[in-house]
């Protein structure tokens, strides 16, 4: 017995290395954010930066779902549910903290929250952004006990049932938000200095919205959460917990019978996606500046499964990817930029990978030069033809979806990292050699 | 198999490279401000074509409108649009989405407006360029389109949206930029509290409520009425709220108060317990769609007292309900009916260009739109803190949906009308004051 013990303390990793690994994800986060936020945010142009911030939320949302519906391969379609809980709770505490504490709902946040124009004058970090931040993290803990809630009962379910009841969560607290009173607006705030705490909590605006939000989502908080939503979820994947997640993907009868609490890992999932979910909801509804119950309903979890789907059941650096695409894509059609630069790097990427792995695909690069081509065709018959591309958009939109999953049904990575993918082709031809 | 999968992959590929030229693309383009080409590029001489050039093609076009001409190659082309001289004004709008129609009504009644300053010489002798980008309906989208008009496209003021909640998530964005936004239909008070660079052209929503009880209480003579509105939206439940309040204060009773939800198409249950109650009219704040359904199946109950409503309510789709709506009344901004020059002169244009009578939307832009002109011509300069000063003491302005004057809160004062439905076709009845 006492040799098993020893065994373990060999094999666990020394004491002092504990500290260090638990605190360098949130170094990496700050300065990823810091570099997003002074870095790349002034030298690109303000629409490129805020599109740069919603692609961050949504990597923070999609990559939360995988947790659900990749990593343990269940099917909640409830995920902009859990957005509007965090994101009301992390808005009433913000919005109504700030009247409390500070006396006013104006912006009173530092040099990192700074969204208005010309430089900040004032403090690096401002009361503000304190209640902020705590704001976000009360959001996504609330729409954790959410998750806990409604998983409990429900992940007993599975496929088409869990779906369904996912479904009938988000649609419940959309109705239960829209049917909150009126807010205390910004020019009655001393009304509200007066109100007592509990009666504020439900004057959400109902279904007019909770608005008039101090805005403090800059590329910093947002890339902050990025990457400590990453690092999590990563190490969540690899750690036994996402064993677990993963073995109940694959089998649940088997990872029953091998002693996997199938319901206590399910919820589990759920209440860490749900985490991570609430804290979107928190930045969403601080960029905005007002959120609506109305705008989060299950049209818009679709947004998030489709990310999920399209980057690969279980695969992080796949729904990462997804999510940037799928909130640029839109964008991009708009003003169907030339296809050809796009064509050449791409071509030339897949030159370079190909050569390294001394594997060389032909079919696929003539493929991509030959669809360059094409595609440039068309684009150019479209101009001299004088129609309007951006009219159509959507429709080009919707069917690059459908051509997508037609032509990889598993996703952009399937079930692995992007690393794994080159990785596991090496190996794969040096076992052959 | 092997051919379905080479294309399969190249597809997917392709896919990849799209997103990858993304962010570069926007960049790119961002600075030469094309937008959707809606610019009524028209220099001096070329003026008279302006308006067929000014109708965007596609998705723009109104279903059963008239086909504008194709607008020729080179007017198409980024290269050839606008001179670096024009004044620039954008445009949100949701031209795809559920409230399509909206934004388009919304945006014909601006494409006017601009067509007729540029043919008038256009503001202190610059033409204007109109452009005009979809949002798609949804409030993320409508941040980085009101983003990209004033950074890319350097507007030097904002048009837009109908829904409260859109104009919500843009006027933050023009307000910490620093430029002029004039909502043309947004009914929810918040929106102009936003900051001094928001103002709108329409009355908000309470006053609706008032005038709805007025008519009934005044004009009519009501005295019992019921009210079935809709709970999940904002504009609804406003409504209905002041409705309730002004009509009992003007001496009515509400006998029945119903609510039902955002989809619902069976209204059975409701209008059952209002027959019950036995009402003289039925107030039903609601948009075109609920109320041609509640109407079809009132009357099937043997329900036969009028439905009063609001601005929502107008659409060509009332027609659908049949002789269910005949006779019933319904507040807006105004009636093409009505005789003013303003009014009548707008409708023949209108009716000319897009062969069909212009609903009041159309006709709030287009009063945006030239109350904006009105600005910038008062105004000492372009810049936003002028621009803005002059849209905020505008004073009687002329529009064709009545004489604006906007208030300290930026909200206009202003009459609404009152609009009977006779066999489907819509005829004045009653202007209510203030």
């Amino acid at each position: 017995m006492n040799r098993l013990i020893d065994h373990t303390r060999q094999l666990s990793p020394p004491r002092w290395t504990v500290l260090p690994r638990a605190v360098w994800p949130l170094l990496a986060g700050v300065v990823v954010a810091l570099i997003a936020y002074y870095l790349v945010g002034p030298n690109i142009s303000g629409f490129s930066s805020k599109l740069m911030l919603i692609a961050g939320t949504n990597i923070i949302l999609a990559v939360s779902l995988t947790v659900v519906n990749g990593f343990t391969g269940q099917f909640s379609m409830g995920h902009a549910g859990f957005m509007a809980v965090g994101g009301y709770i992390s808005a009433t505490i913000t919005y109504y903290g700030s009247i409390k504490l500070l006396g006013t709902a104006e912006f009173a946040g530092g040099a990192l929250s700074w969204t208005g124009s010309g430089a900040h004058a004032g403090p690096f970090i401002g009361k503000g952004d304190l209640i902020f931040v705590a704001s976000c993290i009360m959001g996504g803990l609330g729409s954790a006990a959410a998750g806990y809630i409604v998983g409990l009962p429900s992940l007993r379910l599975r496929g088409d049932y869990l779906a369904i009841v996912t479904l009938g969560f988000g649609e419940i607290v959309r109705v239960l938000l829209q049917g909150t009173p009126d807010q205390v607006q910004p020019w009655k705030a001393s009304q509200a200095v007066d109100t007592p705490w509990y009666e504020l909590l439900i004057k959400l605006g109902g279904p007019k919205g909770f608005n008039l939000l101090p805005t403090y989502t800059t590329l910093f908080w947002v890339y902050l959460f990025v990457v400590l939503t990453l690092i999590v979820c990563y190490r969540l994947k690899t750690s036994s917990s996402g064993r677990a997640f993963l073995s109940i993907r694959e089998d649940e009868v088997a990872a029953q019978a091998m002693g996997v609490d199938v319901t206590k890992y399910k919820v589990r999932a759920f209440v860490i996606a749900s985490f991570f979910a609430g804290l979107a909801g928190g930045l969403y509804a601080m960029d905005i500046g007002a959120i609506n119950a109305g705008d989060l309903g299950f049209q818009k979890s679709f947004d998030f499964i489709i990310m999920v789907v399209l980057g690969g059941m279980g695969s992080i650096s796949g729904a990462t990817l997804a999510a940037i695409i799928l909130t640029l894509l839109p964008e991009v059609l708009r003003d169907l930029p030339p296809v050809w630069p796009a064509g050449l790097v791409l071509l030339g990427i897949m030159a370079v990978v190909q050569a390294v792995r001394k594997h060389w695909h032909v079919k696929s690069l003539v493929g991509v030069g030959i669809g360059t081509i094409v595609l440039e065709g068309a684009r150019q018959f479209c101009l001299s033809q004088g129609i309007n591309i951006a009219d159509f958009r959507l429709i080009l939109y919707a069917l690059l979806l459908i051509v997508m999953m037609i032509a990889r049904p598993q996703g952009l990575f399937g079930i692995r990292e992007v690393w794994e993918l080159f990785g596991r082709k090496k190996k794969a031809v040096g076992s052959g050699q | 198999m092997g051919a379905m999968r080479l294309i399969a992959r190249t597809a997917s590929v392709l896919m990849i490279g799209f997103g990858l030229a993304g962010l570069s693309g926007c960049e790119q383009k961002s600075g030469t401000g094309t937008g959707t080409g809606t610019g009524a590029a028209a220099p001096a001489g070329n003026a008279t074509k302006a308006p067929s050039e000014t109708a965007s093609s596609g998705g723009t076009k109104a279903p059963g409108g008239s086909e504008a001409p194709k607008t020729d190659s080179a007017a198409a082309a980024p290269a050839a649009e606008g001179s670096a001289d024009d004044i620039v004004i954008g445009h949100y709008a949701s031209i795809t989405g559920s409230e399509a129609t909206f934004g388009i009504s919304t945006d014909q009644g601006i494409q006017m407006a601009v067509a007729e300053r540029n043919k008038a010489g256009g503001v202190k002798g610059r033409q204007i360029r109109l452009i005009t980008h979809d949002n798609q309906g949804k409030p993320q989208e409508t941040q980085t389109v009101v983003t990209r008009l004033i950074e890319g496209d350097k507007v030097v003021a904002v048009l837009g949206e109908v829904a409260s909640s859109r104009s919500l998530a843009g006027a933050p964005i023009c307000q910490r930029k620093g430029i002029p936004m004039i909502t043309p239909s947004s009914t929810n008070e918040d929106v102009t509290a936003v900051g001094d660079m928001i103002s709108r052209v329409c009355f908000i929503d309470p006053f609706q409520g008032l005038v709805g009880a007025k008519f009934c209480a005044e004009t009519m003579k009501f005295k019992k009425g019921a009210a079935l509105y809709n709970r999940a939206q904002a504009y609804s439940s406003g409504l209905k709220t002041v409705f309730v309040d002004s009509f009992k204060k003007l001496g009515g009773e509400v006998v029945a108060e119903e609510a039902f939800s955002d989809g619902d198409n069976d209204f059975s249950a409701q209008l059952t317990a209002i027959r019950v109650k036995n009402p003289e009219f039925i107030y039903v704040p609601g948009y075109y769609t609920e109320v041609v359904n509640i109407a079809r199946q009132a009357r099937k109950l043997g329900i036969t007292c009028p439905l009063v409503g609001g601005d929502g309510w107008d659409s060509e789709e009332l027609k659908n309900a049949g002789d269910a709506l005949n006779n019933c009344y319904f507040s807006n901004h105004y009636s093409h009916e009505d005789t003013r020059p303003e009014v009548q002169e707008f409708v023949k244009k209108y009716q000319d260009q897009y062969k069909k009578v212009p609903d009041g939307l159309a006709a709030l832009g287009y009063d945006a739109a030239r109350l904006l002109f009105d600005a910038m011509e008062r105004s000492p300069s372009l810049g936003g803190k002028d621009l803005a000063g002059a849209i905020n003491s505008t004073k009687n302005f002329a529009g064709v949906t009545g004489n604006i004057t906007i208030d300290a809160n930026r909200n206009p004062t202003k009459d609404a009308v009152i609009l009977e439905i006779v066999n489907g076709a819509l005829k004045y009845k009653a202007t209510i004051k203030p």
